[in-house]
């Protein structure tokens, strides 16, 4: 049987945990009250560099109702740099690496505007804050490391003094020779592009609470992490503790999009080692502006790029050299810049590629991925290239694309450079024209291009149409794991360890379990994100869980299945072919009174006497796991129709469709709102959202009023259809979708925007502005008078 | 994110906040909505030592029309948004609420706390300027009466003394044939405006523009009449040429200042092209007998 | 430290609570009486999450001092539903349509929403998402929950059967 055709896969399925959402009886990790627990808050760095030369603490810590005020000095040896998470990948040319990660608690020096100094635990939160007031830090500023560019002076001041230079990593990675195709080509564009993306934002900060138990020497830490395994581990490791002691639990978490799998925050490693000190619960809840402070964040990449071509639109090859902020520190490695890398192929024949990249240190916010995660910024660079190459050829934009597509019949498709799971770029499986296509004529590209457009001109509106493809190296490895289990109600329990954020997780995995074992939906529950119910995994990101975690499940699944129908198949003395699963019974076909419970069935597999068979596991339970031997790479084209005010620059999006190919679907409601809130956190990216550091490396940017996070006015309603190329690598089909809808709005605002003033103009920039529109109407029209 | 340590108030009537004024001066804190203070305090960028409590005064919430249109400083912006009496002697209010941040905003927000906070980008300062509105302030002193024109000073800074309350807005009767118009541009709906113009105009029995208020937020310290543009429109016919140079003219009246959503010559040409808009807007059919 | 004795109903329920005036409201609903449902997401107005009804209009929890709710009446999500086991209309709207995701933002879309939708047997698009300005939502791109609210407004105003 396979996983597809059926009752509960690939159907809407409504979500088994949307009634406690609704209800607020969900637990988030600051609605955890324990009692006697005491609340934390940090003293923060108000400069971007500067030396710390003394901190006086004494007042802060003679206040009524503060417990505890701890610095640098009183962590001891607890205080170390935290581990580089991802290490440098295994590419041939990487002349620098230099690995530096931050610190728990700034001791000599600070790096960024918000970095931790002081530790203040108090009886609530809200004197923990009074209490910062009254520290005082004697600060010698340094001058910030602001513009990367600047950075790379040879006497630019250097944000680690001993790693001689800002260059975080130097990367090189080449695909044929791009000689070759310069050699070859008749026509070599050549531009500048800067792709900017900003703060994840999710709805709900980061924040821990923290409990060691002394008499049970155990602690319990709830977290806001998207991998509560690993940071089990890791905090057991540096605690001194065997990782039995320590339970970490990711309850509901309000939207995580990357940074939340950051790891080792400062805080987290510090409330956890502060409750273990004063055997009390300690909370630390993120305000709003600590979030925009100090939750790590992308930032902005500068591409200078060429792509030679044929006269006729064929890429020979593509020459990229670009710089990318990675922050004061490196904890996450080089994902961001090797996605940015990688990304930047797509969906295309690139027979030669050169591509080169600093990694760039700065006196601001750490970088690490957030949704997307630098694909946003390879897929601006390729698709603006061919934009411009095919006005320079005289081509139509998405003949261009089509003729450069990769055929169907080309997979898997080795795009020969390592990728973010250090194993070269394979694509799985793919099948673009027919993604194009479907929307171009959902867009209505040829009656607009021939029609609408010109009317649209005559009444003296600016209207542009826009259309890109992209493709998104997803669930990728190591590995994820899963166990199935009948209780002898009949229900079932699946526990995992990876952690969710909103996905729907609680509900597709069901689905997954419900297919194989023929159990309601409703009747399946999905534990995630709490190591005491699951003991191994890695955590949510790359737009994995559905993939890894999904086929972990329904491998489980299976063999729970298999479990049920042997011993259904002696009980009732049929083959195990002549046996179904429905309803929470398994039954003869045909012959549906002679079934049993499911439920009867776990029983009679925990016998309390008598003995069984030599081999046999009790209970109708199974663990599996699943590492998938490369990603599944998912795609979609995007078009829409974008209305400009030439007066004054601002912008409405009149249509938008998304045409996505994310392999085998498991619940299409689902799956579309990941699209939806993809596409709106696209939008953001492309036209509101900016994150803005003055000269000195002072956040402008640190409230919702000032970071344009969009509302319901300025995200417009999407039209969804979907491509099916399930993957051949996984036993679900699936492809990632969790960060699919993000990637490629930004090039396609620049394509409508460029065609809304017919080519007058060139965008090579993300995020615009009104203002910039404004201007980039405003210099063109001066240019022609 | 939580408020520094403060005393309260809740007064009960005008004469217990002022008692708290007097007796505090430049440490009370008048809390009228809190939408702005509120985040002020959670911010800690203020830190009175005693906030006073307009909200349970409820003889500071009421609109009246008895020939001269009377709001009560703690009259809700909602209110104002709904209210028909307004809607009919004041339509420029009606059209300009929408623009006020959002429903759950407005729903504390009140007139008199917008106007005496004197936000530079706020709506309802321009809009009691384009209305030739009155303030009324109250303290142990006595009560006066407040030009809306003399009563924004700049950034966050009015006419009101330390111990002085705004208690009313008194808006005179629009004259027959008097037109309106409400413009703003914000990054997102219901943020502060970059740039925004609230104007009256009345059109005399010969179609000449008369008596023009042309009001202007977000582009200036604080909310503005533009003298020079309302010069240009004072007994003009209308016409498009004409709505173009006062368009122009507002230029010479305002003082942008430059951050991170609007520069300052950005916000000066939105002003521009608001302005001419408005301008449209309130002039409407006038407009089109006079090209014709 | 001053504190100042209040009286609230929230949900039909009357609490009295001694606190100190600096005590936001959306502090005093979730850790003062447990009612953690109302979630904050900003502490300076622009998110909605925290929004609740204050004497049945919505109204942001971070923007007013515990104190100022004394004598008032108060509904959080937890008093939405009409029971332990059945869900409002609007709330079964937002699971139909799938118009939450991390559920984090819902509670103050329901609250914005409950008068709304009283109020609107048929909205336009454009003042669903009018209504919904006010509330930050970064999962859902908003559609699903503009679907919602349409579905909800049908279920609340659908014609009663003779």
């Amino acid at each position: 049987m396979t996983a597809r055709e059926t009752r509960y896969f690939g159907k809407p399925v409504r979500r088994n945990e949307d009634p406690k959402l609704l209800t607020g009886r969900a637990l988030f990790v600051d609605d955890v009250d324990l009692p006697g627990m005491l609340h934390a808050a940090f003293y923060r760095s108000p400069y971007a560099h500067a030396r710390i030369r003394a901190i006086d603490v004494s007042a802060a810590k003679a206040m009524p109702g503060v417990v505890a005020v701890y610095t640098a000095e009183d962590l001891g040896d607890y205080w170390q740099p935290g581990p580089l998470l991802v290490p440098p990948p295994p590419v041939h040319k990487m002349p620098v690496f230099n690995k530096r990660t931050q610190v728990p608690l700034a001791k000599e020096k600070v790096r960024f505007v918000g970095e931790p100094i002081v530790l203040v635990v108090a009886e609530s939160r809200y004197i923990a804050e009074d209490a910062l007031e009254q520290i005082d830090v004697a600060f010698e500023p340094l001058p910030a490391v602001v513009d990367v560019e600047a950075a790379l002076a040879p006497d630019a001041p250097l944000v680690h003094e001993d790693a001689g230079t800002n260059i975080a990593a130097h990367v090189i990675q080449e695909k044929g020779n791009w000689e070759e195709a310069l050699a070859a080509a008749d026509v070599v564009i050549e531009r500048r592009f800067v792709y900017d993306h900003g703060h994840a934002a999710p709805m709900e900060t980061r924040g821990i609470v923290a409990h060691w138990d002394a008499r049970m020497q155990t602690l319990t830490v709830w977290d806001t992490t998207q991998a509560p395994i690993p940071i089990r581990n890791g905090l057991a490791g540096m605690l001194g503790l065997s990782e039995h002691q320590v339970r970490v639990i990711a309850p509901f978490i309000g939207g995580g999009f990357g940074p939340k799998i950051m790891m080792f925050y400062q805080e987290e490693v510090l409330i956890p080692w502060a409750s273990m000190q004063l055997a009390r619960p300690i909370k630390w809840i993120e305000d709003r502006r600590e979030n925009f402070l100090a939750m790590t964040q992308e930032r902005y990449q500068i591409h200078d790029a060429k792509i030679a071509l044929t006269r006729d639109g064929k890429i020979l090859g593509v020459w990229d050299s670009f710089l990318h902020d990675t922050g004061a520190y490196i904890p996450y490695g080089l994902t961001v810049p090797l996605n940015a890398q990688c990304t930047l192929l797509g969906p295309y024949v690139v027979p030669h590629y050169y591509s080169e990249f600093k990694a760039v240190f700065t006196t601001k916010a750490i970088v690490t991925p957030y949704r997307g995660a630098g694909r946003q910024h390879g897929v601006f660079v390729m698709e603006r290239l061919l934009d411009i190459a095919a006005r320079e050829l005289g081509l139509d934009r998405t003949e261009i694309r089509r003729k450069n597509f990769i055929p169907p019949d080309a997979f898997p498709w080795d795009n020969e450079i390592i990728y973010q799971d250090f194993a070269p770029l394979v694509y799985d499986s793919g099948n673009y024209e027919p993604a194009l296509d479907k929307a171009m004529e959902m867009i209505g590209y040829r009656r607009f291009l021939e029609e609408e457009k010109a009317r649209y001109r005559a009444e003296g509106r600016h209207v542009g149409l826009g259309i890109v493809a992209y493709v998104e190296g997803t669930g990728i490895g190591p590995y994820e794991g899963a166990r199935v289990q009948v209780q002898p109600n009949g229900k079932v329990i699946v526990a995992t360890g990876v952690g969710t954020q909103g996905q729907g997780h609680f509900t597709s995995f069901a689905q997954v379990v419900a297919e194989q074992l023929g159990v309601p939906v409703e009747d399946i529950t999905v534990v995630t994100g709490d190591t005491a119910e699951f003991h191994w995994g890695t955590g949510t990101f790359a737009s994995r869980g559905a993939v890894v975690a999904g086929s972990a499940i329904y491998e489980a699944a299976k063999a729970v299945r298999e479990k049920v129908l042997r011993m259904a198949s002696e009980e009732l003395e049929v083959s195990p072919d002549d046996l179904e699963l429905a309803d929470g019974n398994v039954f003869v076909r045909g012959a549906p009174d002679r079934a049993l419970r499911l439920g009867d069935l776990a029983i009679a597999a925990n016998p309390l006497r008598g003995a069984v068979a030599p081999d046999t596991e009790p209970g109708l339970e199974a663990t599996r796991y699943f590492g998938p031997p490369r990603g599944a790479t998912a795609s979609g084209v995007h078009a829409m129709l974008l209305e400009v005010d030439p007066e004054t620059g601002f912008v409405r999006i009149l249509k938008y469709v998304v045409v996505h190919d994310c392999g085998t679907v498991i619940n299409p409601l689902i799956v579309e709102g990941q699209i939806h809130g993809g596409v709106a956190q696209g939008i953001g990216n492309a036209f509101y959202e900016k994150i803005v550091y003055d000269e000195h490396g002072q956040l402008l940017t640190a409230s919702f009023m000032d970071y344009l996070v969009p509302t319901a006015m300025e995200v417009p309603p999407m039209e969804v259809a979907h491509v099916e190329t399930p993957s051949p690598w996984n036993p679900l089909g699936a492809k990632g979708v969790g960060e699919a809808g993000a990637i490629p709005v930004g090039p396609l605002f620049a394509q409508a925007l460029e065609d809304a003033f017919d080519n007058a103009f060139e965008v090579t920039e993300i995020p615009l502005s009104p203002q910039q529109v404004w201007a980039l109407v405003h210099g063109s029209k001066e240019k022609q008078s | 994110m939580k408020p520094p340590p403060f005393e309260y108030v809740a007064a009960h009537s005008v004469e217990e906040a002022l008692d708290v004024l007097v007796t505090h001066g430049w440490d009370a804190k008048v809390l009228a909505g809190g939408q702005s203070l509120i985040p002020t305090l959670n911010f800690r960028l203020a830190a009175p030592a005693i906030l006073v409590d307009l909200n349970p005064v409820s003889e500071l919430a009421f609109i009246e029309a008895n020939g001269m249109l009377r709001i009560g400083a703690m009259t809700r912006q909602r209110t104002l948004e709904r209210d028909e009496t307004i809607a009919r002697l004041a339509p420029l209010i009606t059209a300009a609420m929408p623009h006020v941040a959002h429903p759950q905003i407005r729903t504390r927000g009140t007139i008199g706390g917008s106007l005496a906070h004197c936000d530079p980008a706020a709506e309802l300062p321009a809009v009691c300027l384009a209305l030739d509105a009155t303030l009324v302030a109250r303290s142990q002193r006595g009560e006066r009466a407040i030009p809306a024109r003399d009563f924004f000073f700049g950034l966050f800074s009015t006419a009101l003394e330390p111990d002085e309350l705004l208690t009313e807005i008194r808006i005179p009767p629009m004259p027959p044939n008097t037109r309106y118009a409400f413009r703003e541009v914000a990054r997102r709906h219901g943020d502060f405006a970059l740039a925004g113009v609230a104007l009256t105009l009345q059109l005399d029995e010969a179609g000449r523009i008369r008596a023009p208020r042309v009001a202007l937020f977000g582009v200036h310290d604080a909310a503005l009449l533009s003298e020079s543009a309302m010069r240009l429109l004072d007994g003009a016919a209308p016409s498009e040429a004409l709505v173009r140079e006062a368009a122009e003219a507002v230029a010479h009246d305002i003082e942008p200042s430059s951050d991170i959503h609007a520069s300052a010559a950005y916000r000066t040409h939105l002003a521009k092209v608001l302005t001419a808009r408005a301008l449209r807007d309130a002039l409407g059919d006038a407009l089109g007998h006079a090209t014709e | 430290m001053q504190k100042l004795s209040i009286e609230v109903t929230v949900n039909g329920t009357t609490y009295r609570r001694d606190v100190e005036p600096r005590l936001l409201l959306s502090d005093f609903l979730r850790h003062e009486l447990g009612l953690t449902g109302t979630h904050v997401g900003c502490e300076h107005g622009v998110c909605g999450a925290c929004t609740i009804l204050l004497d049945g209009e919505p109204v942001r929890s971070c923007l007013m001092l515990a104190v100022q709710a004394n004598g008032h009446t108060i509904t959080t999500v937890e008093g939405v539903a009409p029971n332990e086991t059945d869900l409002h209309p609007l709330q079964q709207a937002f699971r139909e349509t799938h118009a939450l995701q991390c559920g984090y933002c819902t509670p103050g879309f329901l609250m914005s929403l409950l008068p709304f939708v009283e109020t609107h047997p048929n909205p336009t698009d454009d003042e669903i998402r009018e209504a919904l300005a006010g509330n930050l939502c970064r999962c859902t791109g908003y559609q699903h929950i503009v679907e919602a609210v349409k579905l909800a407004c049908r279920l609340m105003h659908a014609p009663q059967d003779a």
